[in-house]
């Protein structure tokens, strides 16, 4: 804990980092988008890309024009939230995802709980929760097995899957990564002699699972906010 | 340098279950959701769809020019054609005019030639005859004058009467006269016609 000791407020050194990526996110948008021309710039044409993959590519291909159009801010916010605080783990000096710690994948898969819920009840205000718990067209003694699998895996498993792949993806290749230079630290220093050689290998692996890392981010991500986007989807549905 | 950042960060870690979430940390993870919702919704979705909209509206606007510009082109297009096709009529109507003229530009021509030719004939005919019938008088006044004086010679007096010089002469004339038309009754025409005629 190094700042607001004590207190709900308590920063360690993963909130800092948070907060870093935060103002990356602010900073890069903000003056991506503060004098936004018809023929984009080369910058400007980034930031479009990143807008508009989100913009096409999961809330309109999913949603539609229309509720794409509605769900957009909160798709956008998960896809480049996730994303920067992921790509945390691998800049030299912060060296760790801000979504490494459940906060923020516990905070996103609720609000992608609290999204499909609110769209499907303000679809269908009487029909949702029946629909999802008795699917139509199902025999009804078929019920007493669909109803339970139904509620476990919609109201249970939906957000526990979406907090656990991505916290469990940034853990996990955090702690690869702290193997591997650990690994070389280790070989080179502390061991010495003929061992050193085989820091060589274990170098080489950290880089590779460096840019591994970024993949992973980026699809992390991806999945993030499409995995909602497919909640919010199914939920407008009009068939289950 | 990495490792030893990492490695206490592991160890920090390490002393409580990372399923289990803090305080602290879901606060910091929701307010930089929040933060990050109002910044995107409020300001960045936002211009992003004006921008969009702007795009369009210059896209619509240059496919609408370029509508107004094809239809424009069309109907000069459709105007040229016309004017050609009335050209080309009007051309082919000056050119049958042409012909037609021609043609009645050489007929009056060739009547022309033909009445002067005509005319250059009659002339010719008429001249032919008028120095013939000059002929005619100034051989017999010449016939008659040298008969006279040849006459005079032969008798030895003078024939200058002219009263009588005429009558010798009228009468051998008629003589003459009398004489060819009982030897052309015999001899070939086309020798005396010349006289005769």
């Amino acid at each position: 804990m190094l700042l607001f000791a004590g207190t709900p407020f308590a920063m360690n050194r993963i909130m800092i980092i948070r907060i870093i990526a935060l103002l990356a996110i602010v900073l890069i948008f903000w003056l991506g988008t503060r004098k936004m021309k018809i023929v984009p710039g080369r910058f400007q044409s980034l930031v479009e890309m990143g807008l508009d993959f989100v913009r096409v590519n999961i809330a309109e291909d999913l949603l539609g024009k229309k509720d794409g159009r509605r769900f957009l801010p909160i798709l956008t916010t998960m896809f480049f939230m996730i994303l920067f605080f992921n790509l945390t783990g691998i800049i030299p000096v912060l060296n760790i995802a801000g979504t490494s710690v459940i906060g923020v994948p516990i905070v996103l898969a609720a609000v992608s709980y609290i999204c499909f819920i609110y769209a499907g009840v303000r679809k269908h205000p009487a029909a949702f929760f029946r629909n999802a718990l008795f699917p139509p067209g199902v025999p009804w003694f078929l019920y007493i097995i669909v109803a339970p699998i139904e509620l476990v895996s919609t109201f249970i498993l939906r957000p526990i899957t979406l907090t656990l792949r991505l916290l469990m993806n940034m853990v996990v290749g955090h702690l690869l990564l702290v193997l591997f230079f650990s690994a070389t630290s280790f070989f080179l220093f502390t061991a010495g002699g003929w061992w050193s050689l085989l820091s060589i290998g274990s170098l080489a692996f950290g880089f590779v699972f460096t840019l591994f890392e970024i993949l992973v981010a980026v699809l992390q991500a991806y999945v993030f906010a499409l995995l909602t986007g497919v909640y919010i989807q199914l939920a407008l549905a009009d068939e289950h | 340098m990495f490792n030893s950042v990492n490695t206490t960060v592991l160890a920090a870690e390490a002393t409580h279950n990372p399923i289990l979430p803090e305080t602290p940390d879901l606060v910091w993870g929701f307010v930089c959701f929040i933060v990050l919702l109002v910044f995107f919704w409020r300001l960045v979705l936002p211009r992003m769809k004006k921008l969009l909209d702007e795009r369009g509206e210059a896209i619509e606007g240059n496919i609408e020019k370029a509508d107004i510009a094809q239809k424009e082109a069309d109907a000069l297009l459709e105007q040229y054609t016309a004017q050609l096709a009335d050209a080309r009529v009007e051309a082919g109507s000056i050119r049958e005019q042409a012909r037609a003229d021609g043609q009645r530009i050489l007929a009056e021509l060739k009547e022309q030639a033909s009445s002067e030719a005509a005319r250059i004939q009659a002339t010719a005919q008429s001249q032919i005859e008028a120095e013939r019938q000059a002929a005619v008088v100034s051989l017999r006044s010449e016939v008659g004058s040298l008969a006279i004086d040849l006459a005079s010679g032969v008798i030895g007096e003078s024939l200058t009467d002219d009263k009588r010089s005429a009558a010798i002469v009228d009468r051998f004339l008629a003589d003459l006269e009398a004489s060819e038309t009982a030897s052309a009754a015999g001899a070939a025409e086309s020798s005396t016609g010349a006289v005769s005629s």
